[in-house]
């Protein structure tokens, strides 16, 4: 991997195992990218594909029942997080690195006031207190676009909707103009006009602070239109990772392909007939041998029954990357 | 009622009384139809009252007003024994599928449910029949009629709940949101299995989801929701191409397209919060948030009309005059 | 699981098993300590204490089974009807348990024993009374749970009727982790009869229980400590094998869930 020397987080061969009772969960396997300032990674895969624990993995969240093991290397700035005391990651947490989950109702605790919930924060990353920390948390909510800030900080949780709570949420996680922002499906818990507003309330406030993001979905629309940079995961492998013009232009795995054409557009007419990728989701405990997404390839032959396929570069600056035998060029697939 | 009418609501009304003397008007005064073998499409953001409307046909509960008429027959005026037969011939799918399985029963069992409550056929004709069904949906009734639902993926256990609605031919079937809870690429296979059973079938469905795009591609006809109240009903193409609803136009305007080169407008179309359904505003529901809002909005609720044939929209000031 | 087992398979066949009688006396040996021929030696009044703890296990079985099925089955009935109707008719069964919660349960059980007299029967239904109202609440919260499930809102779309759909779709997902209180209860249930047989206010002497048997033994702890000792260690090791099961059941159906 080439080294981008602007690089805000620098993921290498990352890699998250779960041990479970029937098995090892290779959840995230040998994972690696790098961000910029002011760049959005967009990493799109189904459930399963390892997308929500690599988030977890790099800001260090998963379980601490010593079923995960993690191994690669997580450089934020060009400090490995993965060396890192669980007090001093604590620091980085909400400081550097902040997170805004899917459901805004459970990563906000429901019996603590809005205020004292953005003060929390603002005391223990930036040694803000009383008035100076109302002040900021007031000068937060209103940049998050929520009317009446100051009243607002009075009320609990339960007492805002849904997208009111992702907004509060996205204040209390940019509270200490963190380098990087990851989002974990920051809008599938809302409905369509609301994840458009709040889709450009991040953009916004990401332009403001010049942030890295990473924003993972499940909604290819979605990682269109909001990214940079776009990263697809299947069973716990990147197997294409691309600027997200050159991606949606022309991707090289089958599977990128297949995911864009199952989705139903908008600009098709009613009753056209979807194509649908065959099978179900990947058994993560026996992950099939060679190419992951082999079993439900159209293309897979026995080479990709056998050998896993390495990520390749697709152009000469090696921005275009794939992890496939016989990648798609231009639609087609190469003898 | 036309003699292709398959199911005709009349000012369909949902009230729910909650504690301390509220009330909640889920679903007010809608009216609508469905044809043998169409798939009318129902979409509108949460709480909006689709799904109320889906269960209202269904009786559970019964709606607190207005008429709903399946085969000439009124469901609201018939009772007990009568009701639970005329349910056979009209079935629902859920959105969790496996929600929608008891786990604690054997798929066998699942999709023989209908025929038991029916208790119309002998059991080794149950068991014939129950084959068929779950051949149908493209699953092996072999590896799968003695296994419970924990077993599948959502993808499978939604073709079981297709297998099981299907399995004494009804005439309608209604979908609540019977693909949200899937992966992408499940999805697909979901909304090309409704369609061919719709062929094979001649169903007609009532479909209910948030997503626009699965509606246009499933539905004949769709009628957008907002507030328990319709604003627009239409052909399919018609509606995406050419919305008289300020609301349906933002909502189509909100979807993410899946072009890099066409980034959504900035800011986006529609501010503000969907207001309480509890409290909802005066006149047109929607006027707190339309761009068009005008005052005469507030004071007078637009009339449900008929702008052009077969396209109905409820505003004072639609997108294009009416003819 | 095998101490569980052997209990009550010695318990069941006690009548069946060459054992020595429980309730006559060798007066060549009183108050010997355990050998050859009397396993755990005998009492006071020469009674073979393996017998006695046989014969004693089958009243703290069977009440302590029987007590809680009773419970159970009423119950589940109940807290099935309230979960599921909700409104009016869960009002009513709540406010009759809270009723029956309200009284000093215990000393119920004691002044009826105390003046009817006490039976292995009316002890089953006594204490089985009292363990109805914690069944009702087990059962009506996982009848609310599940009563709002699909499959639930499914059967009645097909048009099921309520009972069906309380026999089909309800019930077979309440009654596993009823099943699992249920034996938390019976060991509860084992050591309140314990507590009262004790009290001498469980079935009359000289038919043993392990509680009455306890009580025998007080008398002289100082020089045959296993009268009391005995009894005491069975009825630690049931409850202990009891409790055991019980986790080993939730941690499985956790696992299956999963």
């Amino acid at each position: 991997m080439t080294e981008v020397p602007t690089a805000v987080l620098e993921v290498t061969d990352l890699a998250t195992h779960f041990h479970t009772a029937r098995g090892i969960v290779r959840a995230v396997d040998g994972v690696s990218f790098s961000i910029e300032p002011g760049q959005t990674l967009g990493i799109v895969g189904e459930s399963g594909s390892g997308k929500s624990v690599l988030a977890r993995t790099i800001i260090r969240i998963l379980t601490r029942d010593g079923s995960a093991t993690v191994t690669g290397r997580i450089a934020l700035d060009g400090r490995d997080l993965l060396t890192l005391s669980e007090t001093d990651m604590r620091d980085v947490r909400g400081k550097d690195i902040a997170m805004v989950f899917q459901n805004p109702m459970s990563s906000l605790n429901p019996v603590k006031r809005i205020g004292t919930q953005i003060g929390e924060v603002l005391t223990r990353h930036l040694g803000l207190r009383g008035r100076a920390a109302q002040i900021r948390s007031v000068e937060l909510l209103a940049s998050v676009g929520i009317s009446l800030p100051a009243e607002r900080l009075n009320h609990y949780p339960h007492q805002l909707s849904g997208g009111m709570r992702q907004r509060v949420a996205i204040a209390i996680a940019i509270a200490c103009e963190p380098k990087l922002l990851i989002a974990d499906e920051p809008t599938t818990a809302l409905d369509v006009t609301i994840q458009a507003q709040i889709l450009d309330l991040l953009r916004r406030q990401q332009r403001a602070h010049n942030m890295a993001m990473i924003l993972i979905s499940h909604d290819l629309g979605m990682v269109a239109a909001h990214t940079d940079l776009v990263g697809v995961m299947y069973a716990g492998q990147m197997v294409e990772r691309a600027p997200t013009r050159s991606l949606f232009h022309g991707c090289h795995m089958p599977y990128t392909r297949a995911l864009i054409r199952s989705a139903p557009k908008l600009s098709d007419p009613p009753h056209t007939r979807l194509r649908a990728i065959s099978g179900g989701p990947p058994d993560m405990l026996q992950p099939a041998i060679g190419c992951r997404f082999g079993p439900r390839c159209d293309y897979a032959t026995d080479m990709c029954r056998s050998y896993k396929p390495a990520l390749s570069a697709a152009d000469a600056d090696g921005t275009h990357l794939y992890a496939c035998w016989h990648p798609l060029v231009a639609g087609r697939i190469l003898p | 009622m036309k003699p292709d009418e398959l199911l005709s609501v009349e000012n369909l009304s949902a009230t729910y009384r909650l504690p301390h003397g509220r009330k909640l008007s889920a679903v007010a005064n809608i009216s609508f139809s469905i044809h043998k073998g169409e798939t009318l499409g129902l979409v509108g953001e949460s709480g909006c009252g689709k799904s109320t409307v889906g269960r209202s046909i269904m009786q559970l509960p019964p709606p607190t007003g207005g008429t709903v008429i399946f085969e000439g027959r009124d469901l609201a005026s018939l009772g007990g024994e009568a009701l639970r037969r005329a349910r056979m011939r009209l079935h629902m799918i859920f959105q969790d599928p496996v929600s929608s399985l008891n786990p604690r029963r054997k798929v066998r069992d699942i999709v023989a449910e209908p025929m038991a409550i029916a208790g119309v056929v002998t059991a080794p004709e149950r068991v014939r029949r129950v084959r068929i069904a779950l051949a149908a949906v493209s699953l092996d009734p072999d590896r799968v009629m003695d296994r419970r639902p924990h077993e599948f993926s959502g993808g499978q256990c939604q073709r079981i709940a297709i297998a099981r609605a299907l399995i004494m031919e009804p005439q309608l079937v209604i979908c609540d949101e019977p693909v949200s809870a899937l992966d992408v690429s499940v999805r697909a296979q979901i909304l090309n299995l409704l369609e061919d059973m719709k062929a094979r079938y001649c169903l007609a469905l009532l479909f209910i989801s948030h997503d626009l795009a699965v509606v246009k591609n499933i539905s004949d006809r769709v009628a957008v929701m907002y507030l328990g109240q319709f604003c627009e009903l239409a052909p399919s193409a018609r509606l995406y191409q050419a919305p008289l609803h300020p609301y349906t136009a933002a909502l189509i305007a909100a979807i993410p397209v899946m072009d890099p080169d066409r980034r959504p407008a900035a800011p986006p179309l529609l501010a503000g919060e969907l207001p309480s359904p509890m409290n909802p505003p005066s006149g047109c529901r929607f006027r707190t948030r339309c761009p068009r809002a005008a005052a005469h909005c507030e004071e007078l609720e637009p009339a449900w009309r008929e702008a052009e044939p077969g396209h109905f929209v409820a505003c004072h000031f639609p997108l294009r005059p009416a003819r | 699981m095998a101490w569980i087992t052997l209990v009550v398979g010695l318990a069941a066949t006690a009548n069946l098993l060459p054992l020595r009688s429980p309730i006559d006396s060798d007066f060549s040996a009183i108050s010997s300590w355990p050998d050859a021929a009397y396993w755990f030696g005998t009492d006071q009044l020469g009674r073979d204490i393996f017998a006695r703890c046989v014969f004693g296990a089958r009243i703290s079985l069977a009440v302590g089974l029987l007590a809680p099925a009773f419970g159970l089955g009423v119950g589940i009935s109940l807290g099935l009807a309230a979960g599921y109707f909700r409104g009016r008719t869960e009002s009513i069964i709540v406010a009759v348990m809270d009723a029956i919660l309200a009284f000093p349960g215990i000393l119920v059980a004691l002044a009826v024993t105390a003046y009817l007299g006490a039976s292995t029967a009316i002890l089953i239904f006594l204490l089985g009374v009292l363990t109805i109202p914690a069944f009702m609440r087990v059962a009506r919260a996982n009848a609310l749970v599940f009563a709002q499930r699909e499959f639930v809102l499914a059967a009645r779309a097909m048009g099921a009727t309520h009972w069906r759909v309380l026999r089909l779709e309800v019930l077979p997902n309440v009654i596993i982790p009823m099943l699992i209180y249920a034996l938390l209860v019976v060991s509860r249930i084992i050591v309140v009869e314990g507590v009262l047989s004790f009290l001498g206010l469980s079935v009359p002497p000289p038919q043993p229980t392990w509680g009455n048997m306890i009580a025998d033994g007080q008398g002289d702890l100082a020089t045959s400590p296993y009268i009391s000792f005995i009894p005491s260690a069975l009825m630690f090791l049931t409850l202990l094998s009891i409790n055991l099961i019980g986790e080993r059941l939730r941690a499985d159906v956790r696992g299956s869930a999963l």
